[in-house]
């Protein structure tokens, strides 16, 4: 069981914009506050600037206006931060973003490879992470043998080996089966418990943000802003039988409410 | 699992598959015999002087009899394409990476490479010849003719690396230098191996081309040197047998660099990958 402990948020988002150069509009006046420890799901329909969100708290892209505070590095200049927030963060975006030339234990050895982290030092780091994500037999494959699950899993790998505090993750399951997809949901969530690390989840599946996240943030389209934000009081560890259980179907009727009407607002 | 009736072997899959491969290898060489035989049927019933077209026994015998003439040309054509294409390979994988730095550079430059890879090499070759001593000349043509594929292949395939690895490896503060060696050039590897492929029978190509410009009036001894000296000549066997040196010579070179190309991306490129189905 995890309490949405009162603590300091881990980031800040504060009256967050962000324009791209063609004019468009992807968030205006965005407030999020993360914090430690809990499990959030920016939850919205396509193009609502979640992922954009995501992007700024990663420092990927700068917000055209607003703030964006850490709780750790607050004061650091924007370099240091960066370099700072390099193992703080573990990205996983929509695709498995696997570089094909190297072997599992490559992808999943790069973040610390570009720490400056030598082979010999790193091999415990990235066996241990690659045992986590059942793929320790797997070492020595190439990306392209594997199947699209097993490749996201990879992915996950890479973005747990710095062992950061906070783990983004973009659409992670939308192109895999159904079947696959509820087999990472559950892995994912035994992660989560087992690692304590803040994990925040962009998705535009009801189902999924329902069964995965603590607390539920739905994002208006156009331009993105928080609409809604549901708080998922139910008990981990969640399984199979949460799936079909009546709290669940009350959550997903919630999150599902308000998202229609995030959809009615923002069109 | 056990079947109550016998059943026949199940069939074997990998047995067409080798007799294709057989084919491959098979009807080549046969359209090859078939048309020596022709040639040799042609020579012999009209009856066709030796300078105007040796049969090709006659081409073999001048092969092994000029063998000591045609060995030392073979050489020498061998070493200016090769330094040509080491060249082309150093120089063109240089300035893409150079062009890919630097902004400013490629708009300076890149236009001007077009301009050396358009303009004819036959009409640049007099020029050369003027200015830098013979076996400089020779080789410029060859590079100039060979670096071109592997500059515009490695600019390609360094601009086509996954935008969202690239972000990955911003994420983790990477430097210029580390998304260069562990992100781009392993991406631009395959566009970099088919252009190094083209420019190995460009380099060729520049050699020869500098070489008969040349013309006599070289000190050269290349295999297109002898081409133009034995049509002077009217020694026609020997042009026939210096001719087929310079294809078998393409051919090798061709395959050494697929070879080269497969051994290099058979773990992971979907181009040298075989698959079952």
């Amino acid at each position: 069981m995890r309490t949405v402990a009162p603590d300091k948020p881990i980031v800040a988002l504060r009256d967050v914009s962000k324009t791209f150069p063609n004019g468009v509009v992807a968030l205006d006046g965005f407030d999020l506050a993360v914090r430690p420890g809990e499990f959030l799901s920016l939850l919205g329909p396509s193009g609502c600037g979640k992922s954009t969100a995501l992007r700024l708290i990663a420092g990927l892209s700068a917000p055209s206006s607003g703030t964006i505070t850490w709780a750790s590095e607050a004061g650091m200049r924007a370099r240091a931060r960066r370099a700072g927030a390099a193992s703080a963060i573990g990205f996983v975006f929509q695709e498995p973003t696997l570089m094909p030339w190297a072997t599992v234990f490559g992808n999943v050895q790069l973040p610390l490879r570009l720490a400056g982290v030598s082979a010999g030092k790193a091999r415990p780091q990235v066996m241990e992470t690659l045992v986590r994500v059942g793929l320790a037999d797997f070492a020595q494959v190439y990306p392209r043998e594997l199947s699209g699950g097993m490749r996201m899993r990879v992915s996950i790998a890479r973005a747990l080996v710095t062992q950061p505090k906070l783990l983004l993750m973009d659409e992670p399951f939308a192109a895999l089966d159904e079947i696959t997809r509820f087999k990472l949901n559950d892995d994912l969530l035994a992660l989560w418990q087992s690692l304590g690390k803040t994990v925040v989840f962009v998705t535009h599946s009801v189902f999924e943000s329902v069964y995965l996240s603590s607390r539920i943030v739905v994002m208006t389209p156009r331009p993105g802003r928080v609409h809604a934000d549901l708080a998922v009081d139910a008990v981990y560890p969640r399984d199979q039988s949460f799936r079909t259980s009546a709290q669940y179907a009350g959550f997903c009727r919630l999150a599902s409410e308000a998202l229609a009407r995030a959809m009615g607002e923002g069109a | 699992m056990s079947s109550p009736h016998p059943r026949p072997p199940p069939p074997q899959p990998p047995q067409p598959e080798r007799r294709e491969r057989a084919l491959r290898i098979v009807l080549p060489c046969a359209v090859l015999a078939l048309g020596i035989v022709a040639w040799d049927l042609v020579v012999r019933l009209k009856g066709i002087p030796p300078y105007v077209l040796p049969g090709p026994g006659l081409v073999a015998q001048t092969l092994v009899s000029d063998w000591p003439v045609l060995s030392g040309s073979l050489l020498t054509t061998l070493m200016t394409t090769f330094e040509g294409l080491a060249l082309a390979v150093i120089g063109g994988i240089g300035l893409a990476v150079l062009f890919n730095q630097s902004r400013v550079l490629e708009y300076s430059l890149y236009p001007y490479a077009v301009i050396l890879q358009v303009t004819p090499i036959v009409a640049i070759a007099p020029l050369l010849l003027i200015y830098l001593p013979q076996p400089a000349a020779v080789l410029a043509c060859a590079w100039i003719v060979a670096f071109f594929p592997v500059l515009a292949n490695t600019t390609l395939g360094l601009n086509s690396v996954d935008h969202n690895l690239i972000n990955l490896f911003e994420l983790y503060g990477a430097s210029r230098w580390q998304i260069l060696a562990h992100l781009k050039l392993p991406a631009a590897l395959p566009y970099m191996l088919g252009g190094i492929r083209i420019a190995g029978g460009l380099a060729l190509i520049g050699a020869v081309v500098a070489e008969i410009a040349a013309g006599t009036a070289g000190a050269g001894s290349g295999l297109a040197y002898r081409i133009v000296e034995s049509g002077y000549r009217l020694n026609i066997p020997r042009l026939f047998a210096a001719l087929l040196l310079l294809s078998v010579t393409g051919i090798v070179l061709f395959f050494a660099l697929s070879l080269v190309s497969h051994l290099v991306l058979r773990r992971w490129h979907e181009s040298a990958v075989t698959r079952e189905s």
